[in-house]
């Protein structure tokens, strides 16, 4: 990376502009739906910045010679490279870096924790103490310019090799080892158990924050690169991994996700009303149900609980504001500072109105003579020490019991990893909590299997299962080359 | 893909579709079911495979008219294709040479007793089999429950066919008069509630197959879950299959009504 820093237009690019003036110049705001308008609707929040904006956020970007952001990216993407490339005006140059680590920059820029990777490492945050550079709107602009231009690069591919490969999934992690392999010449099919290719990023994420077409383009370009889909297919009910391997498949990459939702167990949960937050968002993004044409039912509560802090709790207690809830509520048993989801997720969902129960834990539930829930009991909490994962965990108040009003309720709080795989190969080795072992090559103990993304994580980030997920084609292509 | 092959009329509300699926009609065993959906906005609802045909590659759905879904997959002709059917889910019927097995069905229990009621017979079982219904035309599937039970007993309310009385009746009649080993039973919630109080009190070991409300039939919502034996299970996965008198039927009769308004106000589509 050093050596295309030093490339003479980056060198004269450096020079026209000071460091102080750089870094004088404050962080893009990015362009969002009013509040009180977006609450109700479905449209996207952010707007994504304009070319102006871009072109002079990317100016505040040093071009460090030592660029600490990217030790903050789990896969490394070049960002000076690809800042560079938007501050001199070749955004397509710019996403064309960024695709050569990244197969999905238009959804990572959206989803990625950037407060937590790339950001927290510049140097603005590190050593100015000031706000980072606006890299994963930047990244966005790239890539959504790069669509909307009309000009997406399809990769080159290689001479079909004849090599049969199976992907199960069609999650990030699938899709990128899908793109990857496709490039270097294998014939790959993707086995997706559900209706819609995807996996979280369409049953899971909400349009408002990741609209579906944004999706839609990348498995457009996968088929356009050969690459085969086949959906209502579970692999190990459907097919199994045998009958894939008699078929002549010479690998398999399993990419089946951790879909299975939790449940505190805690009394009365199974009344109507109370639902995983898979279901809810199930039943609202991949079935449309709130829309009248739909055959799906969902209920629209007024009184809405979403019990948990991560991503999936604010995208649930969201999507529950637009279908006309008057009161929505996040119930989180620590603080606000321990909550795993993205900060701009917290922000939007605080703008919008929702209401912040933290340091709250439902012990029960409480339904009427139909069996709907009307009432939730909530143990109030005070933080203790550091637990092992380093947060400081909530200990009971004793005694501090408050009761309030609820007709439906959404429990987030984390998903198991998919056991169907699992379950139906002989000899797979997994982990007591049900993921797959495998070794730095992504490679499980039966050597045509590798496996990557939240099966072998548990509930993890779509950055890392992409990065598995090209981690795993590299690694599969060197083991059937031998 | 999903191509309707053939289709017969049981009754007014009552209809046999055989479809194309060639690799489900390879891998299914019996108890096992499909998702079907059908149009681009329609809603994913679990089906049992009734029969399979692995060498023509086809599976027969029996479907009984109760919502908007049932109702359009019903509307569907020869020739028509079903916008998806993914499986085949679930956990298959554990089959074995019990002895005397009654397998009692009611309603839209009955055809996904069927293939239950063939592999029970082909693994050597005495199979007496119990018919429930309203009145004689929403009998279904009496011939073809013959082929495969040593005897069939038709109970209907009104003794308008066979005997009058409750599916109970039919069962009871059978334990007073010979020891039966294992009791199957399939049909509405309330149904099979009174099976397992009935087989309970008599100390005979019960399977009920539980039709909950699903969303994706792979265990990643839900939906589907009920309590058995004091523990949440999800029927999709866990199931369909339990042991009848650990399940919580009061429980499960209750979120069976969760969608109720929504349905009935849906209804108008298909009116
Ligand atoms: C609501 C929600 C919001 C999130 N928000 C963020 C965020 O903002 N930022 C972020 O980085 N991460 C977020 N995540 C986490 C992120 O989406 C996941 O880490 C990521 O999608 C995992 O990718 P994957 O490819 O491993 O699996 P998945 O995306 O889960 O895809 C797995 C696919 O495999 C299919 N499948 C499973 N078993 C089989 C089988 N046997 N045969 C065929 N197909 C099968 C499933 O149907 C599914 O489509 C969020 C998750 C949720 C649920
Ligand atoms: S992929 Fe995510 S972590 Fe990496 S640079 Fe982009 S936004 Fe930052
Ligand atoms: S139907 Fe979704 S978990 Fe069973």
């Amino acid at each position: 990376m050093a050596a295309d820093r030093n490339v003479a237009w980056r060198e004269d690019l450096r020079k026209t502009m000071s460091n102080k003036e750089r870094t004088s110049i404050p962080r893009v705001q990015m362009n969002e739906l009013n509040a009180g308008y977006r609450a109700r609707v479905r449209e996207e929040v952010n707007q994504g910045l304009t070319k102006e904006q871009a072109l002079v956020e990317a100016k505040r970007c040093l071009d460090c010679p030592n660029p600490t952001c990217m030790q903050g990216c789990p896969v490394s993407i070049n960002i000076p490279g690809f800042i560079k490339n938007i501050e001199r005006g070749e955004i397509l140059e710019a996403a064309k870096v960024l695709k050569e680590t990244s197969a999905l920059p238009a959804v990572c820029g959206r989803v990625c924790p950037q407060e937590k990777q790339c950001e927290s490492q510049c140097f603005y945050k590190q050593k100015l103490k000031k706000e980072a550079v606006a890299i994963g709107y930047l990244e966005r602009f790239a890539a959504d310019y790069e669509r909307d231009s009309g000009h997406v690069s399809v990769p080159e591919i290689k001479e079909k090799n004849g090599m049969k490969i199976a992907v199960v999934g069609s999650g990030p992690a699938g899709l990128s080892f899908a793109g990857d392999m496709a490039k270097k010449g294998y014939s790959v099919t993707v086995f997706e158990a559900l209706h819609e290719i995807g996996g979280v990023l369409k049953y899971g994420i909400p349009e408002f924050r990741l609209p579906n077409r944004v999706v839609d383009v990348e498995i457009d370009n996968l088929s356009k690169m050969g690459v085969l889909f086949m959906k209502d297919c579970i692999v190990g009910k459907t097919i199994s991994v045998k009958d894939l391997e008699n078929e002549g498949f010479k690998g398999v990459f399993v990419a089946s996700g951790a879909g299975l939702p939790r449940f505190m167990n805690i009394s009365g949960e199974n009344l109507i009303g109370i639902m995983s937050s898979n279901e809810y968002l199930t039943r609202v993004n991949l079935m449309d149900a709130s829309n009248p044409e739909s055959d799906t039912p969902i209920y629209k509560g007024h009184n809405v609980a979403v019990i948990g802090g991560g991503n999936t709790a604010m995208d649930s207690v969201r999507t529950a504001l637009r279908l006309g809830a008057d009161r929505a509520m996040i119930v989180y048993r620590r603080s606000e500072e321990e909550m795993p989801a993205r900060l701009e997720e917290v922000k939007h969902a605080k703008e919008e109105g929702v209401e912040f129960l933290t340091l709250h834990n439902p012990i029960e539930y409480i339904g009427d003579e139909k069996g709907r829930v009307t009432k939730m009991r909530l143990q109030k909490m005070e933080l203790g020490e550091p637990d092992a994962s380093g947060r400081r965990s909530p200990i009971e108040i004793p005694g501090a019991i408050e009761e309030i009003d609820v007709d439906e309720v959404i429990v987030s709080v984390g998903v198991s990893p998919n056991p169907l795989i699992p379950n139906s190969v002989e000899g797979l080795e997994v982990t007591p909590k049900g993921t797959i072992v495998v070794n730095e090559g992504m490679q499980s103990s039966i050597p045509m299997l590798f496996a990557g993304g939240d099966i072998v994580r548990g509930g993890a980030t779509v950055i890392l299962a992409m990065g598995d997920g090209r981690s795993a084609a590299a690694a599969m292509d060197l083991y059937l080359k031998k | 893909m999903n191509k309707i092959v053939s289709k017969e009329k049981f009754s007014e509300n009552v209809v046999k579709l055989e479809v194309e699926a060639p690799l489900i009609a390879k891998s299914r065993k019996a108890g096992h079911f499909v998702i079907v959906r059908v149009g681009e906005k329609g809603e994913r609802i679990p089906l049992t495979i009734a029969a399979a045909d692995a060498e023509k590659g086809t599976i027969t759905l029996v479907i009984q008219k109760i919502g908007v879904s049932s109702t359009k997959l019903c509307s569907l002709n020869v020739g028509d294709e079903i916008t998806d059917l993914v499986g085949p889910l679930g956990k298959a019927t554990h089959i074995e040479n019990f002895g005397t097995v009654v397998c009692a069905g009611g309603g839209v229990g009955v055809a996904p007793l069927l293939p239950i009621v063939e592999a029970l017979k082909k693994a050597g079982n005495r199979v007496i089999t119990v018919l429930a219904a309203r009145n004689k035309d929403l009998v279904i599937l009496e011939d073809q429950m013959r082929k495969f039970s040593d005897e069939v007993i038709v109970m209907t309310d009104d003794g308008s066919s066979g005997k009058k009385g409750l599916v109970t009746n039919g069962i009871e009649e059978v334990i007073n008069r010979e020891k039966v080993d294992l009791c199957v039973t399939i049909g509405p919630a309330i149904m099979m509630k009174f099976v397992s109080l009935l087989t309970k009190k008599y100390e005979i070991p019960t399977v009920a197959s539980l039709n909950t409300i699903m969303v994706d039939g792979t265990g990643m919502c839900g939906a589907c879950r009920i309590t058995v034996g004091g523990k949440t299970k999800f029927v999709c996965v866990d199931g369909p299959e339990f042991d009848a008198h650990q399940v919580d039927f009061d429980e499960m009769l209750m979120r069976l009504g969760a969608y109720k308004e929504e349905e009935q106000a849906d209804m108008y589509k298909v009116r």
